[in-house]
């Protein structure tokens, strides 16, 4: 069993009357990819902004390696790299240069910089355009900018909000393949939020399901669809030879069969199940 | 930690090279360069065929320079405390919600630095800006002068010059230091340019028309209107700054309310000298500082206070 790297303790987040994040208790392990999944208004970004100590909890404590979220977020920040759901770059200068001015942020000397620069941008092929302005990016280009800017500091955490909002369907794929190889290949553990379980269950090892600022459920997909599965009938799905209508029937006819359709997803049916009260805004 | 003050440098660096390569900057720059030119011109003009009528009575024909008008275009003097407000605004006015727009601020927060290094690289590299901008237009004044009327500065009007571009900094810092509270306060830059100007607009214009109804309504002995009117006119920096620099670049000035006939009798009438002028408007310097220090602090516990999500 792998060490705990992020953990939240009783988190609670109040806006007023309204409580953003309740009694969250979180456990993410080294090396592991976690998907925060939720709608939207649940308390993702607020969760992430507490994990590093850009807001404060109202009670409970959030640590990174030990570290305690609120007060020693500076050195949380030296290792953990986040990129923003609406991440922004001075769109008046070139990739590159936005690039070595985060290095410079990290303390990283300027020929260091920029020979990360090019390694960074090399990782998520953007090589091409390194010395374009950033206003000429497109939202996918921006977003492997911002990768490349986390990864620049060489953390060994990444915390991703709502990564793939905006990039069209292959750049979403490819975006997921390349967090997917850099949590396996360079063991960084990754957390990242996202309203689309689809996404999230193409690359997370555990995911923790999160609505109206709980935490409802958390495990593997497979370990949820069991979770939710005792609860209700076991849905089958058979293969078949031909698909007919007699064979439908010969199906149905068995006395333990209670229904027969066609296929849905079983991924929707979770997501279903678990956003009944929380508004689902949107699907791939 | 070396690498904390590093990342300062990095970020003040940033800073200073958006400011300079900014459109916005440079309008303002070429519209003071082009009204200093301007006002030097016929100054230089006034004092060459009059200099032996201007210079007399006292001998501080350089400072004539800053303070001499021909009446048709102000003195340096007069248009570094009408511009200045308008460079102090300009270059602080959308600092933090452009960043807050732009969606930079939360990748910038998220890097290891401490939170206030945001608004302070902000205000240090304005002030550098503004300074080296100042000190640089002065020295020009100074240098074109020299030039033309082959005259050198003593030591004391040279001193003079300096203290007086350094108080034009601090009053111009005043005014950026407004102009980034307002960002901080305002989500649209447009919001917060405007709100800038109009409190701009309300010390040069309506302020002192304020003042004299206010003076007014409060009594009736003229000499306490008089005095009335000068204590409310001081809470204006714009006043302040006035008061300050005609006393410092004219020495001749001995006072700056009203003289008994007791206090002038036996007077010698004299200029006075650089420290006996400093004494003079020690208050007013120190009032100035304050001002422009009171208005930054505002900004950087708003700025601390607010949520990095709006």
């Amino acid at each position: 069993m792998a060490e705990t790297i992020i953990s939240t303790d009783n988190l609670v987040k109040e806006y007023g009357e309204l409580k953003a994040v309740n009694q969250l208790n979180l456990a993410i392990k080294k090396g592991e990819v976690y998907g925060l999944l939720g709608p939207n208004g649940a308390g993702k970004t607020t969760t992430i902004l507490m994990l590093l100590g850009l807001t404060e909890p109202t009670s409970g404590t959030a640590q990174i390696k030990g570290f305690d979220a609120t007060r020693d977020s500076i050195a949380i920040k030296r290792f953990t790299g986040y990129l923003p759901d609406q991440v922004g770059f001075y769109s008046q200068r070139t990739g590159r240069e936005n690039l070595v001015y985060t290095a410079g942020l990290n303390g990283i000397s300027a020929v260091e910089a920029a020979k990360k620069a090019v390694e960074v941008v090399e990782l998520v092929g953007l090589t091409n355009v390194i010395d374009n302005k950033v206003k000429t990016y497109s939202k996918g280009m921006r977003q492997r900018l911002g990768l490349a800017d986390v990864l620049i500091k060489e953390p060994e955490i990444i915390i991703l909000d709502e990564p793939t909002i905006g990039i069209d369907p292959t750049g979403i794929n490819e975006f997921l393949t390349l967090i997917r190889g850099l949590s396996k290949e360079q063991g960084i553990t990754i957390m990242l939020s996202s309203h689309l379980l689809n996404q999230v269950q193409k690359i997370c090892d555990r995911v923790g399901i999160f609505v109206k600022g709980s935490l409802l459920a958390e495990g593997s997909i497979e370990e949820l669809a069991a979770e939710l599965l005792a609860q209700k009938e076991i849905d089958l799905s058979v293969k078949v030879k031909d698909l007919s209508d007699q064979v439908i029937k010969k199906i149905s006819a068995l006395d333990e069969v209670i229904k027969v359709e066609k296929q849905e997803n079983l991924l929707d049916e979770i997501y279903q199940y678990y956003f009944t009260g929380g508004e689902i805004d949107a699907r791939l | 930690m070396p690498g904390f003050s590093n990342s300062f440098l990095v970020m003040v660096d940033k800073e200073i090279s958006d400011h300079v390569k900014s459109w916005k900057f440079i309008i303002v720059v070429a519209l003071i360069l082009l009204t200093t030119f301007g006002s030097l011109y016929s100054i230089l003009n006034i004092i060459r065929e009059n200099a032996a009528l201007i210079n007399k009575g006292d001998n501080f024909l350089f400072l004539k320079l800053f303070t001499a008008t021909d009446g048709n275009l102000p003195n340096f003097m007069t248009l570094i405390s009408f511009l200045g407000p308008i460079l102090g605004i300009a270059l602080g006015f959308d600092l933090v919600n452009s960043e807050r727009n732009r969606g930079t601020i939360s990748r910038i927060l998220a890097q290891p630095i401490p939170r206030d290094y945001f608004i302070t690289s902000k205000f240090t590299a304005a002030v550098i800006v503004i300074l080296l901008l100042v000190f640089s237009v002065g020295f020009l004044v100074m240098g074109m002068g020299l030039l033309s009327i082959g005259l050198p500065p003593t030591l004391g009007e040279f001193l003079r010059i300096c203290i007086f571009l350094f108080l034009s900094t601090i009053y111009i810092a005043f005014w950026l230091s407004l102009g980034i509270l307002f960002s901080i306060i305002f989500e649209q830059a447009a919001t917060s340019a405007l709100a800038s100007l109009a409190i701009w607009l309300f010390f040069t214009v309506f302020y002192s028309m304020i003042v004299n109804i206010v003076a007014q309504s409060l009594s009736k002995n003229p000499f306490q209107i008089n005095h009335l009117t000068v204590i409310l006119s001081r809470l204006s920096p714009n006043y302040l700054y006035d008061e300050l620099t005609t006393i410092l670049l004219t020495p001749s000035i001995r006072t700056l309310g009203g003289l008994s006939f007791q206090q002038l009798q036996g007077a010698i009438p004299s200029a006075l000298s650089l420290d006996q002028s400093l004494l003079l408007v020690w208050p007013h310097f120190t009032a100035l500082i304050a001002a422009s220090l009171i208005c930054f602090a505002v900004a950087y516990l708003l700025f601390m206070r607010r949520e990095v999500r709006a």
